[in-house]
């Protein structure tokens, strides 16, 4: 397996200052980035549907919330509903719960990313950007032991820094950058061609 | 092999193991939650590794209960997502007042909180006197709770902002008999509502309903259990009965999507079709 073919899924987890970290990170993206981004934010659990409508707006992949049984396909954005745990199913298929908060929180981010590690493996890099808890660690461990690849924002530029940070110190990182250079570095792992569904 | 993919085989075991021996069958479930919730029970046991709950499940009558208890769990709250009951509240209780007497099916009513919301509803609108509410779940630890009503009092602030936001008349409290730190709901609502254990996917339909209340129950099922659950729904309604889903559950792409008719599409609440045949 070639480093250019490696790649099928990127997942991303924010809380606090997660808008603008999101931005910066999803507007420079292509219209034809090949792989799907699902992301968790922390927001208020009755404004978070505002999220994907404000993505949508900057950037060029499409945004939407992620739903239930959907499945997850290159060049789209999707969100966690408010409210809701998001996690990848084994045919890469979206489901939704209602369980116990992780981390004091729901959607958690570790709740993805363990989720989504069982199902990319290798093929999955994690992106943990600022945030003011340490939701996210774990599923970066999840994504290391699976083989996947942590990238994570420079916490002593983040709005938040707890969040990063507490990746960082647990030894999760494979790469750490300021938010502006994070998008380049997906663009740089991401194959080159779109794919053509399949694996 | 990989550890995770033994992982993978110990679950799948340990759910052959669920249906085979008592008859409770996870097996469409979806995967991922599960396998959360498995995790959990087996941490919860001190099991190293998930495939050691296998025995147990087989030979310890006693753990049927706590594993039930675990692999569904109730995350639930009084007037949970306001805005429905107010939808409820506001359109579909007027026109269930129609009828002569009001039944309603709430499955997978966990501790009880969501029909003791519903049956409050039910008696501000004047209707709790004609009305009957089946509450039903397999997790018979829930159960026993929903039956007793006894909620911790500090809950009931949290409960009561939910309330008002869903247009309640009156103070939660006056529901609920406070003493110490805890607060039983008024057997006048209790008394309109019967809790009894109903598993979805293996059993039948037991009443004919005007209102179907599941929300958040679907989520956790693959496409088939969805249909299956679905019939079970359809079957049970009346004609031009209700049926209100979770938020982010939909009819789109399952095999009812026709013969439900879009009340609400914000607060998911749909309404059975006249049957044209």
């Amino acid at each position: 397996m070639t480093a250019a073919t490696r790649f099928r899924a990127v997942a991303v987890g924010c809380s606090a200052g997660g808008l603008e970290a999101l931005r910066q990170l999803l507007a420079p993206l292509p219209r034809e980035f090949p792989l799907p981004v699902v992301v968790v934010a922390h927001m208020a659990p009755d404004g978070g549907s505002l999220l994907a409508e404000l993505l949508e707006s900057v950037c060029r992949l499409s945004v939407a919330e992620a739903e239930e049984k959907a499945k997850a396909l290159p060049g789209h954005v999707y969100v966690a509903p408010p409210g809701y745990h998001l996690l990848v199913e084994e045919d890469e298929t979206f489901s939704l719960s209602v369980d116990e908060k992780v981390c004091n929180v729901r959607p958690s981010i570790d709740v993805l990313f363990q989720s989504a590690a069982d199902t990319w493996g290798c093929g999955l890099i994690g992106v943990v950007l600022t945030g003011a808890n340490s939701d996210g660690t774990a599923g970066l461990r999840a994504i290391r032991q699976m083989g996947g690849y942590c990238l994570v924002q420079d916490p002593t530029q983040a709005f938040a820094d707890t969040m990063p940070r507490s990746a960082i110190d647990a030894g999760l990182a494979d790469c750490v950058l300021p938010l502006a250079a994070l998008a380049g570095q997906l663009m740089a792992l991401a194959p080159p061609q779109p794919r053509r569904g399949g694996r | 092999m990989t550890d995770a993919e033994i992982e993978d085989i110990e679950i799948r075991l340990f759910f052959e193991a669920m249906a085979l021996r008592h008859g409770y069958d996870f097996r469409n479930y979806a995967r991922a939650s599960m396998k959360r919730r498995v995790l959990a029970l087996a941490q919860s046991q001190g099991c190293r590794e998930l495939s050691a709950l296998i025995p147990r499940l087989l030979h310890d009558q006693d753990f049927l209960a706590q594993a039930l208890a675990h692999l569904s769990v109730p995350v639930t709250e009084m007037f949970r997502d306001p805005q429905v009951f107010l939808a409820l509240r506001r359109d579909v209780l007027p026109v269930l007042d129609s009828f002569p007497r009001i039944s309603v099916w709430q499955p997978g009513c966990a501790t009880g909180e969501e029909p003791y919301s519903l049956a409050i509803l039910l008696k501000e609108e004047g209707l709790l006197h004609k009305a009957q509410i089946y509450a039903t779940d397999i997790n018979d630890v829930a159960l026993a709770k929903a039956e007793e009503g006894i909620y911790p009092a500090r809950h009931l602030a949290a409960f009561s902002q939910n309330y008002q936001q869903a247009g309640g008349k009156a103070a939660l409290a006056n529901y609920f008999h406070t003493a110490y730190n805890f607060s039983k709901i008024d057997d006048e609502i209790r008394e309109r509502i019967v809790f009894a254990h109903h598993n979805l996917v293996a059993d039948g339909v037991f009443c004919e309903v005007n209102l179907v209340l599941c929300r958040n129950v679907l989520i956790y099922f693959d496409r088939s259990l969805q249909n299956r659950v679905l019939s079970l729904f359809h079957d049970c309604l009346v004609r031009g009965g209700y049926l209100c889903l979770g938020n982010r559950e939909s009819l789109q792409f399952t095999d009812f999507a026709d013969r439900f008719r879009v009340i609400d599409r914000g607060n998911r609440i749909f309404k059975k079709r006249e049957a044209v045949q």
